[in-house]
C-alpha cells in the first residue's frame, strides 16, 4: 500500500511519473543514444499520427465511398461482395435518377460460346441498332457514346476503312452504289485490349464475352490504343442521359414492322435502361472505358441482344456456336463470311457474311 | 532497465486503440452488407402471335386495316376468274410481283377466300404464306427456315418468334424499299458544344 502511495505522490510532483526522481539515469540515457528509443518514438508518433489521420479521413467519409475504396477485383469478390456491390450501386443510381435499377451479375451459362453474324447483303444503313444499342445500354447521350458504328462505304470498292464514312446523312437509305457495315467489338479470342490493359480491367468471360469492369478501370485508354475496330469509347465528360424515366415506362418499339412508317425510331425514345448487368450496361463513371457486351444482361438470360431485335431487315443473327442447330453455326457452315481485319489474327467472335 | 517498460506500455495503449478503431469501422462496413438475390430483371414478355401447323410461331400477318376476314364480303360474290384491272376494291394494291404471269387468283384461293393456296391446288392459312413464296423462292425459304434470311425476335435460347416474309417484303411489291435512317453520330468536334 505505501509503495503505491509513494508512487502516485511522485507522478503528482512533477506529472511526469514515476521518471522524475532518476534525473542522472535520464542524462546518462539520453547521451546514451537518442540512439533509437528516442528516434523510435518520434518515428512511432509521426506514423501514428498519419494512420489516425487516414482512419479518421476514411472514417468521416460516407460508408459508399469507404466500400468503394476496398472494393475487391471482381474476380476475388465472394457472393456477398457481389452483394454488397450491387446494393451500392442501386442506392447511387436511385439518388441520380430517381430510379430503382436491378443489376445482374450473372455468370456465364454452362456449355455456351456466343457468336454472331452480320449479313452485308441486307444491312441498308438505317442506324437503328446503333441509337437502340445506346438506349438499351445507358450510354451517355450528352457527349454521345454510340457503341456501334455504320460505316458506309462503295460497292465498287468493296471494304474500305479508309474511305468509309460513318456521318452520312441521306433522306433514305441505302443509297444506290453504296454498301452499310456495322462495326462494334468483335469480343476477339485474341483480344489486343485485354492483354494491354494494365490493372486486369477488362477480360474475356468463359462464354465469350470480353467484358470491362468500370469500377476497376483506371481510365488509361491503352485498350482503345490496341483495338483495331475502334470499338472502345472514353467517357469524356460526365455521362447523361437526359430523360431519367425507366424504359418499361415507355410504349415499346417492338411489334409487327408493316410499313417503313411503323419501323421504331429509338433514338426518340430517351430513357434509362433499369434492367441491367454490373460488367454490362449499368451507368458508368466519368473516365472509363466502356463498349458492346454482346448485350449481356440479355444473352445471359437466353435473349437477343437489343440490335438484333431492332433491325429492320433481319441482317443480325445471333446464337451459340456450340449448338449446332444454331443460325450463326448454319452461317458459319453455309454462307460464305468475312472476318474484318483477319490479317491482325484477333479471331473475332463477329462474323460478316453475304446471305 | 525497469524504465522501458511504462514506455512500452504507452506504446501498446495506443496500438491498442488504433486497432480498435481500425477494426471498429471495419465492423460496421462488413455489418452493414445487405443480403440479396442476384437475379435480373423481369423480361419483356413477347407481343401476340399466331403458332402455324409446324409449330412456328409468328405474329398476326401483317393485312391491311379491316380487311380479313376476305369471305366478310366476297361469300355473298360470284367468281369472276378473268383477269382484269381492279377499279371498284382493292385499288391500292399495284401488282409488281412477275405481274406479266400472275394475277390474284394464282395466289388467292376463289373459293375459300381465307386461304391462299400452292401452285399444287393445297390450300394455305395466311400465317403460313411462306410456304407459297417459297415455291419460287426455295433457297431464301431454306434459309428463312434456318433462321439465316429474314428477323426473329425473342430468345436465342428458347421461345422465338419468326417475322413473315410478308412482314418485310409487301407480296404485290416484294421490293424492300429505301427507308429514312435515324440520325448521324456527333462528329467529335461536336460533342462538347
Amino acid at each position: 500500500m505505501s509503495e503505491e502511495r509513494d508512487h502516485t505522490t511522485d507522478r503528482g510532483r512533477d506529472g511526469r511519473g514515476v521518471r522524475a526522481p532518476l534525473g542522472t539515469e535520464r542524462a546518462r540515457s539520453e547521451t546514451a543514444a537518442s540512439d533509437h528509443s528516442e528516434m523510435d518514438r518520434r518515428d512511432f508518433l509521426l506514423k501514428a499520427a498519419v494512420v489516425t489521420l487516414g482512419t479518421v479521413t476514411l472514417a468521416s467519409c460516407d460508408e459508399a465511398t469507404r466500400e468503394a475504396f476496398f472494393q475487391q477485383h471482381f474476380h476475388e469478390m465472394s457472393a456477398d461482395d457481389k452483394a454488397a456491390l450491387i446494393a451500392r450501386h442501386q442506392a447511387a443510381y436511385k439518388e441520380k435518377y430517381g430510379l430503382n435499377f436491378e443489376i445482374s451479375v450473372k455468370g456465364p451459362l454452362d456449355g455456351v460460346q456466343y457468336g454472331y453474324a452480320l449479313d452485308l447483303n441486307r444491312c441498308v444503313g438505317c442506324r437503328r441498332c446503333e441509337w437502340e444499342c445506346a438506349r438499351e445500354n445507358n450510354c451517355s447521350r450528352d457527349p454521345e457514346i454510340h457503341w456501334i458504328r455504320v460505316l458506309e462505304m462503295e460497292r465498287s470498292h468493296g471494304v474500305d476503312v479508309l474511305e468509309a464514312e460513318q456521318y452520312y446523312a441521306p433522306e433514305k437509305v441505302p443509297v444506290l452504289d453504296q454498301f452499310y457495315m456495322p462495326v462494334a467489338c468483335h469480343h476477339c479470342d485474341n483480344p489486343p485490349c485485354v492483354k494491354v490493359c494494365p490493372v486486369t480491367a477488362t477480360w474475356k468471360e468463359p462464354d465469350g464475352i470480353v467484358v470491362i469492369d468500370y469500377d476497376w478501370c483506371i481510365g488509361c485508354r491503352y485498350c482503345m490504343a490496341a483495338c483495331p475496330y475502334g470499338a472502345r469509347h472514353f467517357n469524356w465528360g460526365e455521362p447523361k442521359i437526359s430523360t431519367p424515366v425507366a424504359c418499361e415506362e415507355l410504349p415499346a418499339a417492338e411489334g409487327a414492322l408493316q410499313t417503313a412508317a411503323e419501323y421504331p425510331r429509338p433514338h426518340t425514345r430517351d430513357c434509362v435502361n433499369t434492367n441491367t448487368h454490373a460488367l454490362g450496361n449499368v451507368p458508368r463513371p466519368l473516365g472509363v472505358v466502356e463498349k458492346c457486351t454482346f448485350c449481356i444482361h440479355r444473352t445471359r438470360e437466353g435473349r437477343y441482344p437489343a440490335c438484333v431485335e431492332i433491325c429492320p431487315v433481319g441482317a443480325r443473327k445471333f446464337g451459340n456456336l456450340l449448338d449446332e442447330n444454331d443460325e450463326v453455326r448454319y452461317i458459319l457452315e453455309h454462307k460464305r463470311v468475312f472476318i474484318f481485319k483477319e490479317e491482325l489474327n484477333t479471331q473475332p467472335r463477329f462474323f460478316y457474311y453475304y446471305g | 532497465m525497469s524504465e522501458p517498460r511504462p514506455r512500452l506500455g504507452l506504446f501498446l495503449l495506443a496500438l491498442v486503440i488504433l486497432v480498435g478503431t481500425i477494426g471498429f469501422l471495419l465492423g460496421i462496413i462488413a455489418d452493414d452488407k445487405p443480403k440479396q438475390t442476384l437475379t435480373a430483371g423481369p423480361m419483356n414478355p413477347l407481343p401476340e402471335g399466331e403458332v402455324t401447323e409446324e409449330g412456328i410461331e409468328v405474329p398476326r400477318p401483317p393485312f391491311s386495316k379491316d380487311i380479313f376476314p376476305c369471305s366478310d364480303c366476297h361469300s355473298d360474290m360470284d367468281v369472276n376468274p378473268e383477269r382484269r384491272e381492279l377499279v371498284e376494291e382493292h385499288t391500292n394494291i399495284v401488282l409488281h410481283h412477275d405481274e406479266k404471269n400472275r394475277w390474284c387468283l394464282d395466289c388467292h384461293n376463289a373459293n375459300d377466300r381465307d386461304k391462299l393456296h400452292l401452285a399444287s391446288g393445297a390450300l394455305v392459312e395466311f400465317s403460313e404464306s411462306y410456304k407459297l413464296c417459297g415455291q419460287c423462292h426455295g433457297e431464301k425459304m431454306r434459309d428463312w427456315r434456318a433462321g439465316v434470311h429474314g428477323k426473329r425476335t425473342g430468345h436465342w435460347r428458347g421461345e422465338k418468334r419468326y417475322l413473315l416474309c410478308v412482314h418485310c417484303h409487301n407480296p404485290h411489291s416484294p421490293r424492300f424499299e429505301p427507308i429514312e435512317p435515324e440520325p448521324s453520330p456527333k462528329q467529335p468536334e461536336e460533342l462538347f458544344e
